[in-house]
């Protein structure tokens, strides 16, 4: 069973906004590095060069719309999570990304996050669906992950969900 | 209820009568992968205790995207997919074959009504083949390759209705960026792009293919065209002949419906560094450049070159310009061979790179110094897409803008030319 109560400090960028999966983990390091811990070295770093030396385990990235926007790689989530990411908070999320990061384990929530200040406490509750900042107190609900996506998490993700089950099972 | 292409093609793939909204699982046609995202999937297939593909017709990996190898770091990558895909049956493009999004359409692996992943997020092309075709991860790529099957959620569907005819020296990527431009980068997120009207007939595959390639940068997951004769009549011409494919019901529902007069069209051009910062060529007209890409899975097909030739024919590109051109296949640089497109260009000043993704993602030929100003017929204009540089400024626009301007130097109007 994954954890359901996630905590961290969050992490905000400028722009906040489309961050698409060339600023998460740029498409020049595609080819050059495949050891996941590696590429965690560079996450981000087009556009706040000192994350991957500040992000502690258990940090969460805080964004606007359209987070993950661009390429297929799922270099990008693995790079977060390798990086000690774990959950990601946006507006909206681009599909590609959005069924990647379940698909490897990563929770990632939709939900208001003009309210998170960067570097807040924050506390995100998976199983009760709200997301608080443990700083000011302020929180901020989110509807309830599709059965789908709880099976995967639940699972560790896609590929250990189907050497489970020894297919898809989401009834 | 009337039914969407999209949920027509859910629906028989998951044996369900299923509608927008409806989580499903579905049996997938076909699958691909490139030379960028094949080594994640192939440890992913690993750890499933993969033998051989599910899809009804197999899987398709193609090396484009660093091809052929810039450096030994990927021939070892090449090496380890070669030795898999000739292991496991899963067909093999080699370097020089050409783009995954011209390579798997001409292989006819790919027929209308089809129900199609790959692992790069143009998959989408295949759209214009009539098919629900779509980008995913290489952990999803390879549960369809091992299963046959995936998970869908069935995606509500935007309608964009196509009327009058294109002005001259106006094509299909004007249209498909000034879509992207009022759309935006989010806004068809989850959204099956639908596309109709009276203009399709003119509009043919290559002009199809250019549009269904790029909804994903409106956030959308399908882009299918309808079937019709356009449809027919290219897979006559790689020697198939599928019966039918689907069309949508009159009742249909959409979510939207964008109405598009392509007789109202002008070239645009996408500025840096998003796609949907879309302006009218004449909004940037003038700005220096030193290097014009013509080529990708975008507009690298042969109505591309040619119309880029057609400007370029008898004249040469500013000097001190860099025009760069990737055929999108062996088979599109052959037929513009055979057609006297390439030596036209040539003789213009084009320096022409193998068939395959070029400088596009910036992984091997023609990368770009830093600060230097780029216009691309490409899809993408992140910083740092066209690699490992600083301040690069890339402009998107059509293969008739990228003549146009390689003339010039500047970025310039296709009809003043
Ligand atoms: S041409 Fe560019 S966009 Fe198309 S598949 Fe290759 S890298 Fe991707």
């Amino acid at each position: 069973m994954a954890d359901v109560i996630l905590r961290g400090r969050a992490h905000r960028f400028e722009p906040n906004d489309d961050i698409n999966t060339d600023y998460i983990i740029s498409g020049r390091y595609k080819f050059k590095i495949d050891d996941m811990n590696e590429l965690a070295k560079h996450v981000m770093e087009d556009i706040a060069p000192d994350f991957a030396s500040k992000v502690e385990s258990g940090d969460i990235i805080v964004a606007g719309r359209n987070f993950g926007c661009g390429s297929s790689r799922e270099q990008a989530p693995r790079a977060l999570k390798a990086a000690g990411v774990s959950a990601v908070l946006a507006k909206s999320y681009a599909r590609i990304f959005y069924r990647n990061s379940f698909n490897i384990g990563l929770p990632v929530i939709v939900c208001d996050t003009d309210w998170i200040v960067d570097g807040e406490a924050m506390l995100v509750d998976l199983e009760k669906g709200y997301v608080m900042s443990e700083t000011s107190g302020r929180q901020a609900t989110f509807s309830h992950l599709p059965k789908t996506m709880r099976v995967l998490l639940n699972d560790g993700g896609l590929i250990p969900h189907l050497r489970k089950h020894g297919g898809f099972s989401f009834d | 209820m009337g039914k969407t292409i999209t949920e027509k093609v859910l629906s028989k793939h998951s044996e369900t009568d299923c509608h927008a909204g409806d989580i499903v699982v579905a049996s997938v046609d076909f699958c691909m992968a490139q030379d960028g995202t094949s080594k994640l999937m192939i440890e992913e297939l690993a750890a499933l205790g993969f033998a051989t593909p599910k899809p009804l017709r197999g899987a398709a990996i193609v090396l484009d995207h660093s091809s052929p190898s810039p450096s030994a770091e990927v021939s070892r990558i090449h090496s380890v997919i070669k030795d898999f895909s000739a292991k496991h049956a899963i067909e093999l493009h080699d370097v020089g074959e050409g783009v995954c999004h011209q390579v798997v359409p001409e292989s006819g692996r790919v027929l209308p009504g089809d129900l199609v992943v790959g692992a790069d997020s143009h998959t989408c092309t295949y759209g214009a083949l009539n098919a629900c075709s779509t980008g995913m991860g290489s952990a999803d790529v390879a549960a369809a390759v091992h299963t046959g099957k995936l998970w869908f959620r069935v995606p509500e569907a935007l309608k964009v209705d196509i009327s009058g005819g294109f002005k001259d020296r106006v094509s299909a990527k004007d249209l498909i960026l000034r879509l992207v431009g009022d759309v935006r980068a989010d806004g068809a997120t989850y959204k099956s792009l639908e596309f109709s009207g009276e203009t399709l007939p003119s509009i043919n595959m290559d002009g199809r293919m250019t549009i269904s390639n790029m909804v994903v940068e409106m956030g959308a997951k399908f882009g299918p065209f309808p079937f019709d004769a356009v449809t027919s009549s290219w897979y006559a011409s790689i020697g198939l002949n599928p019966a039918a494919g689907v069309t949508a019901d009159d009742d249909a529902s959409y979510v939207r419906t964008i109405d598009v007069d392509a007789s109202d069209l002008v070239p645009k051009v996408a500025r840096p560094d998003r796609v949907d910062n879309v302006c009218d060529v004449s909004e940037c007209a003038g700005t220096e450049i030193d290097q014009v890409f013509l080529g990708t899975c975008t507009n690298g097909r042969l109505s591309d070159l040619a119309a880029a030739a057609d400007i370029l024919k008898g004249r040469r590109v500013k000097k001190g310009l860099r025009l760069i051109v990737a055929p999108a296949s062996r088979s599109v640089l052959m037929r513009s061979i055979e057609a006297g497109i390439v030596s036209q260009l040539l003789a213009a000043g084009a320096v022409f790179v193998s068939p395959g993704c070029g400088p596009c993602v910036g992984t091997h030929a023609g990368v770009p110094s830093d600060g230097e100003r780029v216009l691309s017929t490409a899809n993408r204009n992140f910083s740092g897409r066209m690699g490992n540089n600083n301040d690069v400024e890339i402009y998107l626009a059509s293969p008739e803008t990228a003549a146009a301007s390689a003339l010039e130097g500047r970025i310039t109007d296709p009809r003043e030319v």
